[in-house]
């Protein structure tokens, strides 16, 4: 039944000063698929790969808008999440309307630690299972926090959670030093390299598995964002990117690779344009086609 | 200017004992036993006056806490600053202003806790300016107001220009470049429009009053409260909010003049 007799009763310490309800709840956020953070002088991204629960069920959102300068991407447990980001809503919604400010980024994630931390303090409860990433802008600029279940909450440059992360992080150690003066572009392109060091042999990022939130002005540059499409975008505010939206962003990132614009061609589903057609808004219709030979950690229970 | 409730079973306050303790008081009961609640003020404030310069704001409010029409608190300053770049003047109930003053400076107390640890700065005038604004609302939409009228002054450093705003126990929110409460919206506002659109025009856009000359045109403002309000003695203090800051002036008192008082029959002491 119990892995250990310190099981039963997430605040009792063990001899070797763990509390291993909360390891495990640590555990919970590692078997979410990977979501990876980073942040420059202007802006803060987030990037994540979605699973989805079965061929015929959608991929599983992982960023979630809290308020016009924040947002999160989550891994774990997607319960525990949607009561963490509500409690985040009402905190910058009260911030909002009390004082005519946004509330502080460092704030609302320090809001969310407390509570998670009351909860491997006090007895008959569970810590949450769920990390997540959080960036988000105010008077003192771009921020990426990282919150975790064991209650902290830390600021980084950039920082991946959830399933193969390390390899993520292997790459955003290696290269970090870029990302200060990096412009939106390059910043996304490392975040897609990095995002693409999580993944299985034979996957790829596609339109269905990736999607991209952005923090700080569009890059008028470039097209990789649609800029038409998303007032959030013109204004420099918290916007996703996913499905046909992520397309340009995909692109721009295998040419900076030097492969092809489509990507990789044995592909279970070519994601082309015209077999996507999901819109923003219609997330939770399932899609057109099934992949093909979709298996192993692509489909989980998890997410 | 304070508006005294009249006794239930009298049209009228006989022997104008009001405000002491005899007047009749909380005569409400509820089925859960009395409840209180503001339902006057005591010890009061008068006029509060504001006014926009080139530099900043000014706001200027007497020295005196009456008790009733009795001079009682001769020395209490009305001018409170709400860290570096706010500053409250209040006009009501003085006891009011004291628990405004302290939920106020706990408030700023801890968001400079919370800016150790993430820089960021504290509340704006213009976010205080809407805590107040929504706390005076819901106050009086509980029957039980913060009976106060206060002006918020201060300097916005983000869009680098001066703040000036009103609000009052009913909520009631506006902003102008020159602004007074109670009496002085009566006596001084005129005056404080006329020597502010005299440089400014109407659409306030030529140049704005000089330090000296926004100081002179309040020291004549609290001059003619002074004469016309019997609520207002003649000491009183100007704050001046800058981009450098707050500062509070010394009590001072503006030059009067009684002469032709002798000349008045049909009042004190004369025997015609």
């Amino acid at each position: 039944m119990f892995r250990n007799s310190y099981d039963s009763d997430n605040t009792t310490f063990s001899p070797q000063g763990k509390l291993f309800q909360v390891e495990y709840a640590l555990e919970a956020v590692k078997q979410g698929s990977a979501a990876i953070g980073m942040r420059s002088k202007t802006h803060a991204i987030l990037l994540t790969l979605k699973r989805s629960t079965g061929e015929l069920a959608t991929y599983q959102k992982k960023l979630i808008r809290i308020d016009d300068h924040v947002g999160v991407a989550i891994a774990g447990l997607t319960s525990d999440a949607r009561v963490l980001s509500n409690f985040m809503r009402q905190q910058a919604m009260r911030s909002r309307m009390t004082y005519g400010r946004a509330i502080p980024v460092g704030r609302i994630v320090q809001s969310i630690a407390d509570r998670a931390q009351t909860n491997t303090q006090e007895y008959g409860r569970r810590p949450y299972g769920v990390g997540f990433l959080v960036i988000g802008q105010d008077e003192t600029g771009p921020h990426l926090y990282e919150f975790s279940p064991a209650g902290t909450a830390f600021e980084y440059y950039a920082h991946s959670i959830g399933a193969r992360s390390q390899s993520a992080k292997t790459y955003l150690e290696s290269n970090f030093e870029s990302f200060e003066n990096a412009t939106l572009p390059e910043l996304i392109n490392h975040g897609l390299s990095a995002l693409n060091d999580t993944l299985q042999q034979d996957k790829s990022l596609s339109l269905k598995n990736t999607s991209i939130a952005i923090i700080g002005p569009s890059d008028s540059s470039s097209d990789i964002e649609n800029i038409k499409q998303s007032a959030a975008a013109k204004r420099g505010n918290f916007r996703v990117w996913e499905n046909e939206g992520v397309e340009n962003l995909l692109k721009a990132w295998r040419r900076s690779r030097g492969e092809p614009e489509d990507g990789p061609q044995e592909e279970t589903t070519p994601p082309t344009a015209e077999q996507s057609q999901s819109v923003e808004g219609s997330e939770n219709a399932p899609q057109g086609a099934p992949a093909a030979g979709t298996t192993s950690e692509d489909v989980t229970m998890e997410e | 200017m304070w508006k005294q409730p009249a006794p239930a079973n009298s049209s009228f306050n006989e022997y104008n004992t009001f405000p002491l303790p005899q007047t009749q008081r909380g005569q409400s009961s509820h089925a859960h036993g009395p409840v209180g609640h503001t339902q006057q003020p005591l010890v009061t404030g008068t006029s509060v006056l504001g006014l926009k310069y080139d530099k900043g704001v000014m706001i200027a409010a007497d020295n005196l806490a009456s008790y009733g029409s009795l001079a009682r608190f001769r020395d209490i300053q009305r001018l409170h600053p709400l860290g570096k770049h706010t500053l409250l003047g209040v006009a009501g109930d003085m006891s009011d202003f004291q628990w405004l003053k302290k939920e106020l400076d706990a408030l700023l107390r801890e968001e400079d806790a919370l800016a150790l640890t993430d820089s960021h700065p504290s509340l704006s005038p213009k976010n205080i300016y809407e805590l107040l604004s929504n706390l005076f609302y819901a106050r009086r939409s509980k029957m039980n107001p913060v009976w106060n009228a206060v002006l918020v002054g201060g300097w916005d450093k983000v869009k680098e220009e001066s703040f000036l705003a009103y609000v009052d126990l009913l909520g009631t929110t506006y902003s102008a470049p020159t602004l007074a409460t109670g009496f002085g919206a009566h006596l001084a506002q005129p005056l404080l429009r006329e020597a502010y659109e005299a440089k400014a025009g109407i659409d306030g856009e030529g140049p704005l009053l000089t330090q000296e000359e926004a100081e002179k045109v309040l020291e004549d403002c609290m001059k003619v409260l002074f004469y016309r309000d019997a609520r207002s003695i003649n000491k009183f203090q100007i704050a001046t909010i800058t981009s450098e800051g707050v500062t509070i002036s010394d009590s001072k008192s503006a030059d009067t003049y009684w002469k032709f008082a002798e000349g008045l029959r049909g009042y004190g002491a004369q025997t015609q």
